[in-house]
């Protein structure tokens, strides 16, 4: 082809089409073509090297011996490392020593979140905000004590609060003017409180009693919010006559604290009380 | 206008293409560059802008108090930079530094072409001393052509082994001085030839040291040609008015040798002897006569190399001269830098980066606070009902001590600030997180959303440190 070639000594492949459209050969810059053997030489040594070749049911394996697995748990060691120094000290200490120390607070509050998220977070929210029916955590008003040991054990045991439904034994008449005293924050200025037997649970002062876990009625915080297109009033006529777990009334107030004694290690138990009380409301 | 007058035009076009493709050749690496050396202005002037970068050298090694004056502390999280001390925090103030630096790139190559090409540039600089060594060590281009074609002997040997392991031994000292500039100086050069750095430290040597020796030594123009974005992105930043190193056409064409005997009135001919010093004296292998292209660096050698020729014939200089596209096709004179926008608009961006830049430094504070506001809940009604808030106070100490700091808040009526009475250690270089909320009466709140300020106080040597920061107290709707 060379012989009759129309453009001789231009760097043509002697392809030529159309009279004079050729086909020349311009290869790239020496230092490119050295660069892409380079790199075709790095793949080979790296597939030697590494996990690559996905031949049957394993990759090749790859001399170094390496895998991402084992980096995973290297990685997963150093971390370990660095909270077992808290973790040791964690475990021979009260949830009431834990929160006496500052850097160990910190820390568990740290490695309580995800407990938290995973066991809690569904009823009371990821702040511990509650929810309708479930029970706000960052306040300071507590059914059953407010100390990180009540948590602690309200946690492990769980609870589960009874209050009668007083529907046959209260006429509406006085079911609404209890309602009213208590929506006013004073249930005391009511004669039915004490007379109709109230105070057995909630008190003489209407201030309720953390062993029984009876609600506090003086203040404006109510165990259950009145629901969407309730009024607060409406609300605690309901608790009123149809209580809280009452077995003999199908329409009384469901409220259950499940216990996690089995569910959660006892220094998981602890972190997450100490994560409770930090909501704010520990006391 | 006739049917053969519209051949012959278009005949007149083809052939100019052809004419312009014929002086296309590109250098693609297969050839080396061996430009003559030859003094002059721009020669000197070449030679100190190009030692700035002495300081990439000697700087690290300056010290301020008890500690070098210029780290970059990368695990520590810190850059000290003369009496600063700059945190990941401050990183926006390095925005407007590379802000200030690319508007500064610009602007010099919208008024003088690519200045940074030709005499600042790193591979510029580092290719200029290694082609001086070559020089030096093989004699002029000519010698080093010859002795590229000799066989080899045991002249030829010494000469290249010299040369490459002076080459060799600037590569490693450019790889040390930069990694100096993040190490302690003084301990880096014990800990490398001890064999302790680090393999971060042991691989950036490594790196730069192959980079230099490599785009120095071997790739050179070709690094310009085909792989640097600047030399691309600066060459369309040229436009007409862009002063850049020129041949005059109109008093260099047409070119022709001097003759024996000739004298200077009967010459036919344009003021180019057709020399080509211009062409030997260039790094990147370009003829400047063909006009601004795409190899030009513009480092104004063959103004220098144009210049002694012309001297010598006695012919006036500047035959090849910084002028503007503009100035030498239209006679026109240039715009006074005043009166362009560009000069404006640029110096406007960079007169802001920089006023971003004096602000940022002179309102570094030592202690810094952050209030982050719980969202979940917002806010918590209390027992004796009041409205309790949630918040995160952290706490930038960029001083080089722990610091003992109180926290305090004020601004609303009846606050009460809840956890704070403990004194926080606020850790040096670090963020310090506490935890506290700020109880408020119901009634003292007169909007749902309110202004309350955290306050954070240390002290040091006798002088206090304090920071304030407002954050927002939030209650139920009304």
């Amino acid at each position: 082809m060379a012989e009759n070639n129309p453009f001789p000594g231009e760097n043509n492949t002697g392809h030529i089409w159309d009279d004079n459209l050729r086909e020349l050969s311009n290869p790239p810059p020496r230092w490119w073509m050295i660069a892409f053997w380079a790199s075709v030489i790095w793949w080979i040594a790296y597939g030697v090297l590494y996990p690559m070749w996905p031949i049957g049911q394993e990759p090749t394996q790859g001399i170094m011996g390496w895998s991402q697995m084992d980096e995973y748990k290297k990685g997963v060691d150093e971390v370990e490392a660095v909270r077992a120094e808290f973790e040791t000290q964690i475990k021979g200490m009260s949830a009431k020593e834990i929160l006496a120390t500052p850097a160990l607070t910190q820390y568990t509050i740290a490695s309580a979140k995800v407990l938290f998220g995973d066991n809690c977070a569904a009823c009371h929210g990821g702040g511990g905000q509650g929810g309708p029916g479930y029970p706000v955590l960052a306040d300071d008003d507590w059914l059953y004590g407010g100390s990180v040991d009540n948590i602690q054990q309200t946690i492990a045991m769980g609870r589960k609060g009874i209050m009668t439904a007083h529907g046959k034994i209260l006429s509406d008449a006085e079911i609404d003017s209890l309602s009213e005293a208590i929506m006013a924050g004073n249930p005391t200025s009511d004669p039915n409180f004490t007379q109709k037997g109230c105070i057995a649970c909630h008190g003489m002062d209407g201030k309720g009693m953390a062993v029984l876990g009876s609600a506090n009625l003086t203040d404006g915080i109510y165990r259950f919010m009145p629901a969407e297109g309730e009024t607060l009033l409406d609300s605690i006529k309901y608790s009123i006559k149809y209580g809280v777990n009452d077995a003999t009334e199908p329409k009384t107030r469901d409220a259950v604290m499940p216990a996690f004694g089995g569910r959660l290690s006892e220094d998981d138990i602890k972190k997450l009380a100490v994560y409770v009380h930090r909501f704010g409301g520990g006391q | 206008m006739s049917a053969s007058d519209t051949t012959a035009s278009k005949q007149q076009v083809v052939d100019d293409l052809y004419a312009e493709s014929a002086h296309w050749h590109l250098n693609t690496g297969e050839e080396t560059i061996h430009a003559k050396r030859m003094g002059g202005h721009w020669r000197n002037l070449k030679w100190l802008a190009a030692s700035f970068w002495i300081i990439y050298f000697i700087g690290p090694y300056f010290q301020w108090g008890d500690r070098q004056a210029v780290l970059f502390d990368i695990p520590n999280r810190q850059f000290h930079i003369l009496g600063a001390t700059i945190l990941p925090q401050d990183f926006w103030m390095l925005s407007l530094t590379l802000l200030f630096f690319a508007l500064l790139l610009a602007v010099a190559t919208a008024l003088a072409g690519r200045v940074y090409c030709g005499f600042f540039c790193f591979q510029t600089v580092w290719t200029d001393v290694f082609t001086w060594l070559e020089e030096k060590l093989e004699g002029n281009p000519v010698k080093r052509r010859k002795l590229e074609k000799e066989s080899l002997s045991a002249r030829k040997i010494r000469i290249k082994v010299t040369k490459h392991l002076l080459w060799l031994l600037i590569s490693v000292l450019t790889g040390i001085s930069f990694v100096a500039w993040f190490y302690d100086a003084f301990d880096l050069w014990r800990d490398v030839f001890t064999l302790q750095a680090g393999s971060v430290a042991y691989g950036t040597i490594a790196l730069f040291t192959v980079g230099t020796y490599v785009l120095a030594g071997y790739m050179r123009e070709q690094a310009c040609f085909w792989l640097c974005p600047y030399a691309r992105i600066q060459g369309v930043m040229i436009d007409k008015t862009t002063v850049v190193p020129s041949y005059d056409f109109h008093r260099g064409e047409p070119r022709g040798r001097l003759k024996k005997g000739q004298s200077e009135e009967e010459r036919t001919t344009g003021d180019c002897v057709d020399c080509k010093q211009c062409i030997a004296v260039c790094p990147t292998g370009v003829d400047i006569r063909h006009g601004q292209q795409e190899g030009c660096i513009m480092c104004a050698l063959c103004i220098d190399a144009c210049d002694e020729v012309m001297e010598k014939i006695g012919r006036p200089t500047g035959l090849i001269r910084y002028e503007s596209f503009e100035s030498l096709e239209a006679n026109k004179k240039p715009l006074p830098l005043y009166k362009r926008p560009r000069v404006w608009v640029y110096s406007a961006i960079m007169t802001l980066a920089l006023a971003g830049i004096a602000y940022g430094l002179t309102s570094l504070a030592p202690l810094e606070i952050k209030v982050i506001h719980d969202r979940q809940p917002l806010f918590v009604l209390q027992s004796d009902g009041s409205i309790q808030n949630k918040y995160t106070v952290k706490i930038l100490n960029k001083t080089s001590n722990d610091l003992p700091v109180t926290i305090s808040a004020e601004g609303l009526e009846g606050l009460i600030l809840v956890d704070a009475d403990q004194v926080t250690t606020a850790r040096h270089g670090k963020v310090t997180p506490r935890t506290v909320f700020v109880r408020v009466p119901q009634e003292n709140l007169a909007a749902e959303s309110l202004p309350v300020i955290f306050k954070v106080r240390g002290e040091q040597d006798g002088e206090v440190l304090e920071n304030s920061r407002t954050s927002v107290f939030i209650g139920p709707k009304r």
